[in-house]
């Protein structure tokens, strides 16, 4: 083939660069920037930011921007495909969609008649959580969750449990005045763009960024400040910059007596709140009176110091029992620094910086506004220090108390939901309350009794049966992890294998790559997915997985449903769902087919609303039992959650001019994709901080449909329905513990944020394993989506661990390039590097680089198969026995995530050369190889 | 050999803040997806789905690390493209004069019709900001998005380069730096812009902004001192705060 250059070679100023452009929504990762998509000839020329979108203002990262090759890739599947060989064996056959729905209505049907529980159907990195938990709760099982256990759901539980809402999807620094942002656990976390669009903000205007992580990359690369911590440590640094904010008075005492429970009176006996008899509210001892009142009083000023007597009990207010704990010496700096892996004196500075920043600085806005109670301030007083944290604080097994820790303390600072300091973005903010309560009610025939997932308030909300056992396969909600409000995707296969607590029939999973990077010990897992029983079945009978890309998962499953790509597909990113707004607008946003599949493939969640009429699911079907929805984008526009209240909030009513609530309107996603794919409805100026106690915000929300009545509430320092649990494994109540998790439960479910060692170090022989194992998302992939494209598998096909200087020399890396990685549940064989911009104590490697040969259309001999790696192989989802008998959960005991970094592992040099190990034999690829060389762009 | 003008009109390149750059390499894919569909041939990959993956690229992110002998290491990640030299030694190397340096703007620009890909002008480049296409067997660099900076086409805001278009984190400023009121040129001077490898005599015109002074707080030491201990120093404390409010 001759490329050599002709007509385009000229240097032309003004060449046409498209036929057209239309706008949508990227899905090169979950953060859900706008795109313009040119079109040329019907093909995609070229993706770039949307100006006007409100995620990411006209920039666009690299993987965004490397969309075509995502958009053309040869891993794409092509038809529905049946199982003909062995799982794993990747041998399968192409049906047709009418085959392909015959034989899951075949599996599901019987399964919804007699015991709907045995239909386990899990959705991974699913941006249509209202929708696939809505078929979910329609088909009647109670065994539905996305990924968030396995990724941050401690993050997002702490947060709506401690003040209605966390950060990426929940809020945002106010990035256009604050003047300093400390970021902890962030490499490439969500969200993408934004964060960097921040930093860029910041950078421009000389504030200041302080970087909380043990390695030196990516934002921490250039944070003014690097605290390379020891991972697993950040709550007990949080506590001690608390301690010393603490020691010297600076926490902001006006705005922690209006807006949090610290003046609540709790009683020294049990741990609860005196509430009023006949409403139930919690009281607070009123300052100007020297009598209890409810919190909510209309003047009532709360004493944060003074105890109260009542009924002979001694009661006082939290913040002083707060104060207390925090005051103990041993949340020192000087105590806690070596733990930490700093010094006293950086700690220390880190907290004087916090102080002067959010209390000399303060911002002064001047813009009145009405609290709840109905006072008007004729100001608007911001503390200009910001936070954002992600998966480094919370996929540890003390992640929940962390992240709680870490929002107590910008609470304590007064920096949330003021100027310069932390903002909510609708429908956030939204206290634990007003979520729902999970459910698990099983009628065969029947829908669910409720939603799924939900937030628990007291023992009496958990899905455990009378004999103790989980109600749902994940054991989401029992004392185990009581508050796992994102159920637990990472334990369903094992647990299902296991079939513990039951068996299942069909394991149903959308877009998580379960084979592969998103399990905790891969090998296990896949030998899981293939094991038989005595009688030669499958122990777990029927997989249908649903996927874009010939993902490793592909190859394990029974029945194959082929999504699109993201630019042939119809998706609502909505404000039922995880939606896109910002601290100052609301707003939602559609996918929509910019371009048509040339294969014979469906948007997943049309392929739902099909199944779901085939198996006559409610809502599915019209009285007559024909199918009510044509496909997604139907749904999208007639579907009502609420009457009035549908999937997008833009462009509703009969003439399509009602924003938030209307009936729905038959031109609504045209109106969607003239406006650029999405709709923004601003929030008014007055309304724009304080929004949980601002009449003028709490007024919106209701008019715009994000809830039905005023719901403000205070921001829970104390969080009483921990100490609900606690004493319960004290013996209080009538929903009891098992015995064995009665300590466990005291020590950390504490209603107060407690700092306690990571489990695994509590099990494993610290000198044995002396380094923290960790991984990092590249800024350029995610996920596993990454390597099968042809651009960005260029700047990483293979991964490394970066080991740092003293270790690497003293174990003689240098020599071979190459070790052993030993933990207490796996070995496996890597490439090293030496790094130093890294804590002495740790090694880590980017995460999801390691491909299983054959996947994704790679060859066999890819540089992702033979020296990338995974450190998957070395994690457990059960931490190594400790004697008692028991097998422990290797996650966070309140919320059941993952506690991926948690690891400690010993490092060994190793011969020299790969591949690396396990190796694992290729999988035949259903889709075949991808070309040899590309050229993209020679026909325009 | 190819001669270089004496004096461009203007001097158009970039200025790229090292203190702001986070290594996403945004700049890296959106030149190449903008670049590969438009100026001259497409840039390549070969072996696009084997064991050696190797493409053409105009831009690339190198991240390095650096030890200081006192103070934590730091990483710097530095985009590297063609520099746009006022001397371009790629350009007077050139046997064909396929390479050269625009008068007007100053652009430097492979014309692939007259280049025979010698390679001798990526010998000559001391910056390694130069591909040779194992395709189309041609010259690929940096052309400043020549087809885009002057584009009727699109929007007058969005003519600029495709890199700056896109950097996320607004790491990378366009402009010409003749113009000493320009935004370039004042962002060069307030933050000490510097020339890559100056003693290479090739007079880039693209600057480089350097990462700010890092870890205060290794040499300040600044702490809050409190002396408030429970319980009556808190209650006193408490007590007299709350009056105040």
């Amino acid at each position: 083939m001759s490329l050599k250059p002709t007509a385009r070679t000229e240097a032309r100023p003004s060449p046409k660069v498209s036929d057209e452009i239309r706008k949508t929504t990227c899905y090169m990762c979950a953060c859900r920037c706008g795109i313009d998509v040119h079109l040329q000839d019907g093909k995609v020329k070229y993706i770039e930011g949307n100006r006007d979108h409100p995620v990411n203002q006209g920039v666009l990262c690299a993987k965004g921007s490397a969309g075509i090759m995502q958009h053309y890739a040869p891993s794409r599947l092509r038809a529905p495909l049946k199982r003909t060989g062995p799982r794993g064996s990747g041998h399968f056959e192409e049906i047709s969609w009418d085959e392909a729905y015959d034989i899951a209505v075949s599996w599901l049907k019987p399964l919804r008649e007699t015991a709907p529980e045995k239909l386990a159907f899990f959705t991974g990195r699913d941006q249509s959580q209202s929708f696939t938990s809505w078929f979910a709760q329609a088909f009647g099982t109670p065994n539905y969750a996305a990924h968030g256990g396995f990724c941050s759901v401690n993050m997002a539980a702490a947060g709506i449990y401690t003040m209605g809402g966390a950060f990426w999807e929940f809020g945002q620094p106010d990035w256009d005045r604050t003047k300093l942002f400390m970021i902890f656990g962030v490499a490439e976390d969500h969200d993408s763009n934004p964060i960097k669009i921040g930093l860029g903000k910041l950078k421009a205007r000389g504030a200041k960024v302080i970087g909380v992580n043990p390695i030196r990359s990516g934002y921490n690369a250039v944070a003014d400040e690097w605290i390379g911590i020891t991972p697993g440590t950040d709550g007990l640094f949080v506590l001690a910059l608390i301690h010393e904010l603490l020691k010297a008075g600076k926490v902001d005492l006006g705005y922690l007596s209006r807006y949090t429970n610290a003046g609540f009176l709790i009683g020294e006996e049990d741990g609860l709140f005196l509430r009023d008899p006949d409403t139930g509210k919690p009281m607070v001892l009123d300052r100007t009176t020297g009598k209890p009142a409810i919190y909510d009083t209309p003047g009532v000023k709360p004493d944060l110091a003074k105890t109260h007597r009542h009924a002979g009990a001694t009661y006082r207010p939290a913040f002083l029992t707060l104060a207390e704990t925090y005051l103990d010496p041993a949340f020192a700096p000087d105590a806690v620094a070596d733990r930490c892996g700093l010094t006293a004196d950086r700690i220390k500075w880190v907290a004087a910086e916090l102080a002067r920043v959010a209390f000399d600085e303060e911002i002064v806005l001047d813009q009145p506004w009405t609290d709840w109670k109905g006072e008007r301030h004729d100001r608007m007083i911001g503390r200009p220090v910001a936070f954002h944290a992600m998966r480094g604080i919370s996929a540890h097994s003390n992640g929940f108390q962390t992240c709680r820790a870490l929002h107590v303390l910008q609470i304590l600072l007064g920096s949330v939901e003021v100027p310069g300091g932390f903002r909510f973005k609708p429908p956030y903010p939204k206290p634990p309350e007003a979520h729902p309560k999970p459910h698990a009610g099983v009628r065969p025939g029947e829908p669910l009794d409720g939603p799924h997932l939900g937030y628990p308030m007291a023992p009496e909300h958990l899905l455990v049966n009378e004999d103790g056992s989980a109600k749902r396969i994940d054991k989401a909600f029992t004392w185990e992890n009581p508050f796992s409000a994102h159920g637990l995707m990472h334990m369903v296969i094992s647990n299902a294998h296991a079939g513990d607590p039951y068996r299942i029939d069909t394991l149903f999973m959308y877009m998580a790559n379960m084979a592969w990077n998103s399990s905790m010990n891969t090998s296990e897992v896949i030998r899981m997915l293939t094991d038989t029983d005595a009688s030669g079945e499958y122990v777990i009978p029927h997989i249908i997985y649903a996927d874009a890309y010939s993902s490793e998962t592909v190859a394990y499953a029974d029945l194959i449903l082929p999504d699109t790509t993201y630019l042939e597909r119809h998706d609502c990113i909505s404000l039922l769902d995880r939606p896109i707004c910002e601290a100052e607008a609301a707003a939602d946003a559609i996918r929509w087919p910019v371009a048509e599949p040339d294969r014979d493939v469906k948007g997943f969640q049309s392929a739902l609303i099909d199944l779901g009429a085939r198996l006559g699911l409610p809502g599915f079907v019209n009285e007559d039992g024909s199918q009510k929805f044509a496909d997604y984008a139907d749904y999208m526009v007639n579907h009502e959650r609420r009457p009035g209240v549908g999937p997008l909030a833009g462009w509703r009513g009969e003439n399509g001019d009602c924003h938030g609530r209307g009936a729905p309107h038959p031109d609504q996603l045209q109106k969607y994709i003239d406006n650029g794919g999405f709709w923004i409805g601003h929030i008014p100026e007055e309304a724009q901080f304080y929004k949980p106690w601002n009449q003028a915000y709490q007024d919106w929300a209701v008019e715009i449909g994000l809830f039905d009545a005023q719901a403000p509430y205070v921001f829970n320092l104390y969080l009483e329905p921990m100490r609900l649990l606690q004493r319960a494994a004290e013996g209080h109540g009538p929903v009891q513990p098992p015995d064995h998790l009665r300590e466990r439960i005291k020590a950390t479910m504490t209603p107060l944020p407690v700092w306690y060692e990571p489990f695994e170090e509590t099990v494993v022989d610290k000198d044995e394993y002396p380094l923290h194992a960790l991984t990092q998302r590249p800024m350029h992939m995610y996920h596993s989506w990454g390597s099968q494209n042809a651009w960005l598998r260029q700047i990483t096909n293979a991964n490394k661990l970066y080991v740092p200087g003293k270790v690497f020399d003293e174990t003689g890396l240098a020599e071979t390039g190459w070790a052993y990685v030993t933990s207490a549940h796996g070995r496996i064989k890597v490439p090293v590097a030496r790094m130093e911009a890294l804590n002495e104590r740790t090694v880590w490697t980017w995460n999801a680089i390691g491909k299983k040969r054959g996947a994704w259309s790679l060859s066999d001999d890819a540089p992702e198969a033979t020296n990338g790696f995974l450190l998957n192989h070395l994690i457990n989802e059960l931490l190594p026995p400790k004697g008692d008998g028991r097998r422990w959960a290797n996650s966070d005991p309140v919320t059941g995530q993952a506690a991926w970094f948690d690891l400690r592992v010993k490092i060994e040099k190793a011969p020299p050369g790969g591949p690396s190990e396990p190796a694992h034999p290729p999988l035949k690829s259903p889709v075949g190889k991808g070309p040899k060389t590309i050229a993209y762009g020679e026909d325009f | 050999m190819t001669s270089l003008p004496e004096k461009t009109g203007k001097k158009l390149g970039l200025v790229i803040d090292l203190d702001t750059c986070v290594g996403c390499h945004a700049c890296v894919v959106n030149c190449k997806e903008w670049n590969t569909s438009n100026y001259g041939a497409p840039l390549s990959d070969m072996d696009a789905y084997g064991s050696n993956p190797v493409g053409t690229f105009l831009n690339r992110v190198h991240s390095y690390e650096v030890t200081p002998d006192t103070g934590l290491a730091q990483t710097v990640h530095f985009p590297k493209s063609c520099l746009h030299c006022e001397d371009a030694p790629c350009v007077t190397v050139c046997p064909t004069g396929a390479s050269y340096k625009r008068v007007e703007d100053g652009i430097v620009l492979v014309n692939e019709d007259d280049c025979m890909g010698c390679g001798l002008c990526a010998w000559a480049c001391p910056y390694g900001a130069r591909e040779l296409d194992q395709l189309a067997g041609v010259m690929k660099k940096c052309t400043l998005c020549v087809d885009r900076i002057y584009n009727d086409n699109i929007p007058e805001e969005d003519r600029v380069p495709a890199c700056v278009r896109t950097c996320p984190a607004g790491a990378r400023h366009f402009g010409d730096f003749a113009d000493p009121d320009s935004p370039v040129s004042r962002l060069t001077a307030e933050r000490g812009g510097m020339e890559l490898m100056p003693e290479q005599g090739t007079k880039p015109v693209n600057r480089y902004l350097p990462p700010r002074q890092k870890d205060a707080s290794l040499s300040e030491i600044k702490a809050l001192g409190g002396d408030i201990e429970e319980p009556k120093g808190l209650l006193a404390w408490l007590d007299k705060a709350l009056e105040a409010i």
